[in-house]
C-alpha cells in the first residue's frame, strides 16, 4: 500500500505546529503511538542520536523526550539551559542549528522566542521537533492530550469537552481546541471573563462550524461534559501581581464536582497544578492527569520513529 | 461645435509612467512610502479625498517615468486591495492591472509580535492571507494573526 510505503509522509518531516496536522495525520500518529505502547521495540533507534536543545528550562518535556528516545535504543546529547551555550556569546539560532545538525539525526528544541522552532526547521536539513516555542506552540503536548482522550473514551468523535482556567494565555487549550475541531467536538469554555478564549480562536472555530459555549461557573455546564481539561492560572503571564491574586483561586475543583457531572467524566490537566485540583480527586477513576503525563512517552516515541523513517 | 462635457482633471496627466488609482485616502501616503521616491527627480502628483462612486473617497498617485516591480504591486495590494495600477505611455493607458492579494507574502510585512523570532534574527518574514476582506494574515513563524490595522511594512 502506498499509504504504508511512504509512512504517511512523516519521514523527514518537522513537527512544529498542530496546525500542520490533517485529521488523517493525527489518526495515523495515534495508531502508531498505540503500537509503541503495546509492543515497544527497544532497538528501533539504535545508532540514532537526538539533540535536545532546551534554551528554556523544562523538566517534564525534556525528561519525557529523553526517556522516549533512549527507550527505543537511541542516544541523546544537548543542554538544558541557554546559559551554557554559545548563544550567550551572541551566536544566532540559525548558526546554532547549522552546527548541531552535523552532530545528530533529529533536533528536539524548546525556545523562549515564538517562531524559533519554525526558523530552526528552515535552517536544518534533519527533522526538528518543537518542544515549545514561547507562548506559541507545543504540539507534542496536544498530541498526548488527544491520545489520552482516545485511550480513555475510546473515540475522539463528537465528545463534549470542557476547558477550564486560563483560556486567554493557555497555549495547551488553544492547540487542543484546534486539534479537536477535526473531530466535531462540542466545546465549553469556562473561565473568568478576563481570561476568556481569544476572539481569533473563537472565530476560527466558528469558521469550522464547531459549536461552543462560554461560561464562568463549571456547574453551569458540568452535566454535559465527557472531558474536563483543567489549566493552571499562570502567574508568569500577569504583569500586575494584584491581578494575579484576583484570579489565582478562581477555580478549586474537589469531589463535589463529581456529584454534578457524568459518571464517566475524565479530568485532565497538562500539569503542573497549583491549587485548581484538590488532591482528594487523585484517587478517583475520573482523574487521568498522571496517566496523561505518562502518555507523553508512546506519543513522542511514535513521532520520533516516524520522522526518522523507522516505521514502515 | 460638438458639445463635450469636459471633466476637470484633479491631477495633471503624465506622458509616461504609472497611475495608481482607487487607493483608500487614509493609506495613500503609506503607498507613497512603498515606492520609495525620496531621491526621485521626475514629476509626482498625489491627490487625496477625491470623490469616488465606488469608494466614497479615494487617493491617486501619478509618477512620471516610473514603472512598478511585481514586489511593489504586491505590497500595494496589502494596503489597498482594490487599487488599480495603470501603465501610461503617450498620455494613454497602455495597461490596467487590478492589484491582487497573493496567498503568501514573503518579506513584506513586519510581524507585530515583538517576541517573534523574525524580530530577533535577520530572517525573511512569511505571512499567509487567511481572509482578504477584511484583511487578516498569519505569521508563519509565531502564528500571530494580524488585522489590517496591525500591519506595518518592512
Amino acid at each position: 500500500m502506498i499509504f504504508l510505503m511512504d509512512n504517511n509522509g512523516f519521514k523527514g518531516r518537522d513537527i512544529i505546529s498542530i496546525r500542520d496536522f490533517s485529521k488523517k495525520d493525527l489518526l495515523y500518529l495515534l495508531s502508531i503511538a498505540k503500537r509503541m505502547e503495546q509492543s515497544p521495540d527497544t532497538s528501533l533507534l539504535n545508532n540514532k542520536i537526538a539533540s535536545l536543545l532546551f534554551f528554556e528550562p523544562s523538566t517534564r518535556t525534556r525528561l519525557s523526550f529523553d526517556s522516549a528516545f533512549k527507550k527505543l535504543g537511541g542516544k541523546t546529547i544537548g543542554f538544558a539551559q541557554a546559559e551554557v551555550t554559545s548563544v550567550k556569546k551572541g551566536e544566532t539560532l540559525w548558526d546554532t542549528i547549522k552546527m548541531v545538525e552535523q552532530y545528530s539525526d533529529v533536533i528536539i528544541m524548546r525556545h523562549y522566542i515564538e517562531g524559533a522552532a519554525r526558523l530552526a526547521a528552515e535552517a536544518a536539513s534533519i527533522p526538528v521537533l518543537n518542544a515549545g516555542d514561547g507562548a506559541n506552540q507545543h504540539p507534542t503536548q496536544t498530541l498526548l492530550d488527544l491520545y489520552t482522550i482516545l485511550k480513555e473514551k475510546g473515540t475522539l468523535e463528537g465528545l463534549n469537552i470542557g476547558f477550564l482556567g486560563d483560556l486567554k494565555y493557555g497555549r495547551t487549550v488553544h492547540s487542543l481546541a484546534i486539534a479537536l475541531s477535526h473531530f466535531n467536538a462540542k466545546m465549553f469554555f469556562i473561565s473568568p471573563k478576563a481570561l476568556s478564549m481569544p476572539k481569533d480562536y473563537l472565530d476560527e472555530l466558528k469558521g469550522k462550524n464547531i459549536k461552543f459555549t462560554e461560561a464562568e461557573d463549571v456547574a453551569e455546564v458540568s452535566k454535559q461534559l465527557d472531558v474536563l481539561y483543567v489549566t493552571r492560572i499562570q502567574k508568569e503571564r500577569f504583569a500586575d501581581a494584584l491581578e494575579y491574586e484576583k484570579y489565582k483561586n478562581a477555580y478549586k475543583l474537589d469531589k463535589s464536582l463529581l456529584k454534578i457531572s457524568k459518571k464517566d467524566l475524565i479530568i485532565m490537566h497538562p500539569l503542573p497544578r497549583v491549587g485548581e485540583i484538590n488532591p482528594e480527586l487523585d484517587d478517583t477513576k475520573n482523574a487521568v492527569y498522571f496517566r496523561q503525563a505518562g502518555n507523553g512517552i508512546p506519543v513522542r516515541q511514535a513521532l520520533l520513529a516516524l520522522v526518522l523513517g523507522k516505521i514502515k | 461645435m460638438k458639445q463635450a462635457i469636459k471633466k476637470e482633471l484633479k491631477v495633471p496627466a503624465i506622458k509616461e509612467g504609472t497611475v495608481i488609482d482607487h487607493i483608500p485616502s487614509r493609506v495613500t501616503f503609506k503607498v507613497m512610502r512603498i515606492l520609495d521616491l525620496k531621491e526621485f527627480e521626475h514629476p509626482i502628483s498625489v491627490a487625496l479625498n477625491l470623490k469616488s462612486k465606488s469608494m466614497g473617497h479615494k487617493g491617486i498617485i501619478k509618477v512620471g517615468s516610473r514603472f512598478l516591480t511585481e514586489d511593489e504591486v504586491n505590497k500595494i495590494a496589502i494596503l489597498a486591495p482594490n487599487a488599480t495600477v495603470n501603465i501610461i505611455k503617450g498620455y494613454g493607458v497602455k495597461e490596467k492591472i487590478n492589484v491582487q492579494l497573493p496567498d503568501k507574502v514573503i518579506n513584506i510585512i513586519k510581524c507585530s509580535n515583538p517576541n517573534c523570532i523574525t524580530n530577533q534574527e535577520k530572517v525573511k518574514t512569511h505571512f499567509s492571507i487567511i481572509n482578504k476582506a477584511p484583511l487578516k494574515v498569519i505569521c508563519r513563524h509565531c502564528e500571530r494573526v494580524m488585522e489590517e490595522s496591525d500591519i506595518t511594512l518592512i
